[in-house]
């Protein structure tokens, strides 16, 4: 108990004497939880639109001002002329262009019906989807205005309708913010986590300070412990800066309690730590480690349900993600933050969580050599 | 001199892969003497001082230090030694007392006892006013004697020396060697590699090592008589012109 201490006394000390391992801890969640939340965004917004009008009416002009008035799309074009637009979506300045026929009002008048081209840049699936569902919502709600301003107070409606009203539970607004903080500052606790403990390592070995410790009777669980213990309470020290911010800022507040989360948090480190501390094992030097660690942030980042849900993965990508500790915590920490889930219902994505502690640290300190 | 026995290695050997880095060494240190290890970069020389500070498994050989076997024995054998590695090892962004009262702790001692060292140490070594400076302050002369003190501050049977005074000035040398001679005449056995041969003749017993195998071992002035030579630079010349093996 003694030895360790003296350990944790030297590596606190380090730690508050490194400037550059203060600004990891006070700058970063500021600036992650600050900035990332508002680019983050799955709403689609600033579609470039194009319109091609042959008809210069009153119907296809009015049809073109109830679109510009949704607020998603950009009119960057209004002509007559295709070849001039399609150039357009070639040079990347339209995204949809919509058509509208010479004989657009005259067939809605004389025949009731009228027909419209929509040509969409897919480049980008998502923007494509959602920018052209947009459109064509609008474009059927002016479709019942000119019916409603036709018709006159039928007796009967002629068609039947079937209304549906909804009502969004846990996050009434559907505000996406609410969604992406929480799992943000997963993603800072493990970077943080994970990193710092395994450069803190390797620099040891680089500057020769761990061969000095290893000639010493310290014991290599006193050493281990030395080295996760301050990164741990650094931990819960920015995972605690981190949900301050997203309170001040995002009004963020749990529906559940906070030892629930806090108490996650605290065996979640465990494992991010014993990561970094694997990572250590088998890296020489800091590049070494930094780009270990950059590869699995990549993956944990993208197969851990953050941007994209992790059910609409195919099965084997889901298999995958059952190895990535991040997406415990994100679907963790959504479920307390915005449903407000007791650990009664986050019990297994615990225990899982202590799995990997468990494995992971076990791993490090099996592969951690006193002697070569 | 004692003939108490504090090193022997018998065939003590270390391989890596093909590559036979000491090969089949034998040897005894005794309790209390200067120890030189000569040798040509490349030769093994630090290899052989891992093997028996327990930072390196030996392929195969006996060997043991302060009576522990270097095989299963080796965290006790860490409790008995001080050891000064090649890179300097210190924390450089710790002061020169923290420092000292980091490694005195992990070796177990009182704080008492570290209190009442640090003081005496400071004052030998001139650094009572730079007690609270941090290490990198310190110019490199200083460093290398601090890391030599702190490597016996815990008063371990022996000490490991790995080139100590590499890049130091000669004045600063000359002081290192006073610390030596008074760590040997409290009773630390001074186990030391070296390039500088002015060095060796300060040793009470020099091996000089050559491709991984001893070739020589006696006091100075006996492999001065043996080889014909005046000076232990032609001594060494001798011996480490027959090496084959290219320097690292």
């Amino acid at each position: 108990m003694r030895t360790l201490k003296f350990l944790l006394q030297k590596e606190f000390r380090q730690i508050f004497r490194d400037p550059s391992i203060l600004r990891i801890i006070f700058i970063m969640p500021v600036i992650q939880l600050i900035v990332l939340p508002w680019a983050a965004d799955y709403e689609i917004k600033n579609i470039k639109l194009a319109v091609i009008d042959h008809d210069r009416s009153d119907y296809s002009r009015s049809l073109t001002n109830k679109i510009t008035a949704s607020g998603y799309f950009i009119l960057t074009d209004y002509t007559s002329s295709f070849e001039q637009t399609l150039g357009e979506i070639e040079h990347d300045k339209a995204d949809i262009i919509l058509e509208i026929p010479a004989s657009f009002e005259k067939d809605l008048v004389k025949e009731s019906e009228s027909k419209l081209f929509m040509a969409v840049n897919a480049i980008n699936g998502v923007k494509a989807g959602l920018g052209s569902s947009y459109l064509r919502s609008i474009i059927q709600d002016y479709n019942r205005e000119v019916r409603t301003e036709w018709i006159q107070f039928p007796r009967f409606s002629p068609e039947t309708n079937i209304e549906v009203t909804n009502s969004n539970w846990f996050n009434p607004s559907m505000n996406y913010k609410v969604f992406m903080v929480p799992g943000i500052l997963v993603l800072l606790l493990t970077m943080v986590g994970s990193n710092l403990t395994a450069i803190n390592i390797v620099k040891e070995k680089e500057i020769g300070t761990i061969e000095q410790i290893n000639v010493t009777p310290v014991k290599k669980f006193h050493f281990i412990l030395g080295k996760l213990i301050p990164f741990w309470v650094l931990g819960l020290l920015v995972f605690t800066i981190g949900f301050g911010i997203a309170w001040i800022v995002y009004g963020i507040y749990p529906a559940g309690s906070f030892s629930t989360i806090y108490l996650f948090a605290a065996v979640y480190l465990l494992a991010v730590l014993g990561l970094g501390l694997l990572i250590s094992t088998y890296a020489n030097n800091q590049q070494q480690a930094m780009l270990i660690s950059f590869f699995l942030m990549m993956i944990f980042i993208l197969m851990g349900g953050l941007y994209t849900s992790i059910d609409s993965m195919p099965g084997w990508a889901q298999a995958i993600t059952k190895a990535n500790p991040v997406s415990y915590f994100i679907e963790v920490i959504r479920m307390v933050v915005l449903k407000g889930s007791g650990l009664a219902d986050i019990k297994y994505q615990l225990l899982t969580i202590l799995g990997f502690a468990v494995l992971l640290n076990g791993w490090a300190v099996v592969n951690y050599h006193k002697r070569s | 001199m004692s003939t108490d026995k504090v090193i022997t290695a018998e065939q003590l050997t270390k391989r890596f892969g093909d590559f036979t880095a000491v090969d089949a060494i034998s040897f005894n240190v005794y309790k209390g003497e200067i120890f030189g290890f000569l040798g040509a970069n490349g030769a093994g020389k630090t290899t052989a001082m891992r093997m028996l500070s327990g930072l390196s498994m030996p392929t195969s050989g006996k060997a043991s230090v302060a009576g522990f076997d270097v095989y299963k024995e080796n965290e006790k054998i860490k409790q008995n030694i001080g050891y000064m590695s090649q890179k300097f090892s210190l924390y450089e962004d710790l002061t020169v007392k923290e420092n000292i009262r980091f490694y005195a702790g992990i070796y177990g001692k009182s704080d008492q006892f570290i209190k009442e060292k640090t003081s005496v140490v400071l004052e030998q070594l001139h650094l009572t006013a730079e007690g609270n400076k941090l290490v990198k302050s310190l110019p490199l002369g200083w460093k290398q004697k601090l890391a030599f003190s702190v490597a016996i501050f815990h008063e371990p049977q022996i000490v490991f020396l790995d080139e100590p005074t590499g890049g130091v000035d000669p004045v600063t040398r000359r002081e290192f060697w006073n610390m030596i001679y008074l760590a040997a005449e409290a009773g630390i056995t001074v186990f030391v590699t070296t390039h500088y041969m002015d060095e060796a003749e300060y040793c009470n017993r020099v091996s000089i090592m050559v491709d991984g195998r001893i070739d020589a071992l006696d006091t100075p002035e006996k492999l001065k008589k043996t080889y014909g030579v005046a000076t232990m630079d032609d001594v060494f010349l001798k011996l480490a012109r027959k090496a084959v093996r290219s320097a690292d």
